[in-house]
């Protein structure tokens, strides 16, 4: 089922165009990566799926309401955290997210777990402004959560979080995930998304440039894949005989061949690499990283 | 129901940042020293200490209550946006219209609080030292008391206006700053200066009332100071309680205008404001 419908969205900002014509939906039980620069329109997106600012054109719906007529039933299921969140400095974590969870009408024991969930156990009983950035980013995810929400907008999620919470935070989302919810999120560390993302939606300057699973975007973007050999018996700037003359093949250093290989032609090569007996000692394949996607999909439309 | 959420959370935080208590403090500190100030020119003896104790504090309240009421309110919206704490609140299933009303019941409750303990210290003070109350005085009091949290009501109200049009706290502050100058002070002198200059030639009572009207300081000054027979002997106030057909019942509705429509312009100009 969607969740979220976006058709031809525009939104200025005076002469800025935030965004320029984007549409995509999301389905339930998607973990979405929304990747893109400072400026992009990542967080002016969110803002209109929330209703926060109205669109210039085109229409936005967010479970069945439209965020920017002021409805706001379809907000009890949806969990925001905003980048830069910031909460009452005066009060304790744990008055912040019971007045959030009434608000939701959610019981506030339940929604009161979620901070230990969250790791902030004993230090919830302390007032806000006494937190590091960290503490308030848990915080954030806290209140976010808060209902088990059917549409989760993440703006940034895991800056200010150590290693061991962002193994936590994946794990919390992808489970909301598997029963069902919608999960966006936005970040620039995008090394952690490519194992989670089940999709991956690119903007740049307020346009969608690329959508899609991962697969679906390396098999667009025919970016080579780069089979490392390590090879025994050959001189330090000797490429291997077999290689083909349109293949690119270079020296890594004394041991390492590197071989950029069309999507289609991997197998081949493989096979020619290793029809030859033993001098391939070790083989690594590296498919074309979600950073390196990034980067064509930004060329392209550049270029465009 | 969110409106009271938002009022509750909005109480909370101004007890803990300790509003409550320094806006309590400052009224039953002026309200006591006036009280056993204030009675010393009239002696014990004949006048009723309490309808002294009226004349002078509700003058002090219209320099005072509006103070605190744009303190506390100038930021109420602006502030919030620039600490971020807006963008998340608004993402919850609250419409705009209800955080306003939560915040301005919120901020009201605290006003009435102070008043009210502040106010009525200085009445119990007076009864404990054994100066005679009776219950002409006492009713004038009690009204005092609520015309005083109408007039906070009032500038909340305008506070959040302002709060509402304007693009940071700094401007914010300013601008209530310059109001509270123009209402509590200037626009007197310049209606004294009117009128003295005009010697009544001019400017006919309707017009007089009309100028009246459109301030809410003297709407309340008017209320407290000729409203009740018994204070407006020692407010030398007699004489304009005569001559101007402005009831009470116009008067306190004069108020209450003052604070609908601020509140409705305010909620207006936040429900179009993009975050």
């Amino acid at each position: 089922m969607k969740t979220v419908r976006i058709s031809g969205v525009t939104k200025d900002y005076g002469s800025v165009k935030a965004v320029r014509d984007a549409s995509f939906e999301l389905n339930e039980g998607e973990l979405v990566a929304l990747i893109g620069h400072n400026g992009a329109g990542k967080t002016t997106l969110m803002k209109l799926m929330l209703g926060l600012i109205r669109p210039t054109g085109g229409s936005i719906e967010v479970l069945g309401d439209n965020p920017a007529a002021g409805e706001f039933a379809g907000r009890r299921q949806l969990g925001y955290l905003p980048e830069n969140v910031s909460f009452d400095a005066a009060l304790t974590a744990r008055e912040t997210q019971a007045f959030y969870a009434r608000l939701k009408r959610e019981p506030v024991a339940t929604a009161l777990d979620l901070l230990d969930t969250v790791g902030l156990g004993a230090a919830s009983r302390r007032r806000v402004g006494t937190y590091s950035k960290g503490m308030r980013q848990r915080l954030g995810l806290a209140q976010a959560l808060i209902g088990r929400p059917r549409v989760l907008l993440l703006d940034e999620p895991t800056t200010g979080l150590d290693p061991e919470l962002r193994q936590t935070f994946y794990d919390v989302i992808q489970r909301l995930a598997a029963d069902g919810a919608t999960v966006l999120l936005s970040s620039h560390v995008l090394t952690e998304l490519e194992e989670r993302a089940g999709r991956v939606i690119i903007m740049n300057r307020g346009i969608k440039v690329a959508d899609g699973s991962i697969a679906e975007l390396r098999r667009l973007a025919q970016l080579p894949t780069r089979i490392r050999l390590k090879v025994s018996g050959l001189a330090p700037s000797e490429l291997p005989g077999w290689a083909p003359q349109d293949v690119t093949c270079r020296r890594l250093n004394g041991h390492i061949v590197e071989i950029d290989a069309a999507p289609e032609r991997k197998i081949e090569l493989l096979h020619r690499a290793t029809a030859l007996g033993n001098s391939v000692e070790d083989v690594d394949v590296v498919p074309p990283s979600l950073d390196e996607l990034y980067a064509h999909f930004l060329r392209q439309s550049e270029q465009a | 129901m969110n409106v009271l959420i938002v009022a509750a959370k909005e109480i909370h935080q101004a007890i803990r940042n300790r509003w409550v208590l320094a806006a309590t403090l400052l009224l039953a500190g002026l309200a006591l020293s006036l009280s056993f100030l204030g009675s010393a020119p009239t002696g014990n003896v004949g006048v009723r200490a309490l309808d002294v104790v009226i004349v002078s504090l509700s003058s002090l309240t219209i320099f005072l209550v509006p103070l605190i009421a744009l303190l506390i309110s100038h930021d109420a919206i602006v502030g919030e946006m620039e600490r971020g704490t807006m963008l998340l609140l608004l993402s919850y299933p609250v419409a705009r219209w209800q955080v306003l009303l939560g915040k301005f019941l919120g901020h009201l409750a605290v006003l009435a609080f102070a008043t009210c303990l502040g106010y009525g210290l200085a009445v119990g003070a007076l009864a404990a030292t054994g100066s005679h109350i009776d219950t002409d005085s006492l009713l004038a009091f009690m009204a005092m008391i609520g015309s005083s949290v109408l007039l906070g009501a009032a500038f909340v109200a305008i506070g959040y206006l302002v709060s509402a049009l304007v693009r940071d706290r700094g401007t914010a502050a300013g601008i209530c700053i310059g109001l509270w100058l123009l209402l509590v002070l200037i626009y007197d002198m310049a209606l004294l200066g009117v009128l003295a200059l005009d010697q009544g030639r001019n400017i006919s009572p309707t017009a007089l009332n009309a100028m009246l009207l459109s301030n809410p300081t003297d709407a309340y000054r008017l209320i407290n100071l000729t409203g009740f027979a018994n204070v407006s002997t020692f407010a030398g106030m007699a004489g304009l309680a005569q001559s101007t057909s402005l009831t009470v019942p116009v008067l306190l509705a004069a108020l209450l205008c003052w604070t609908m429509v601020p509140l409705a312009l305010a909620a207006l100009a936040f429900s179009r404001r993009e975050l």
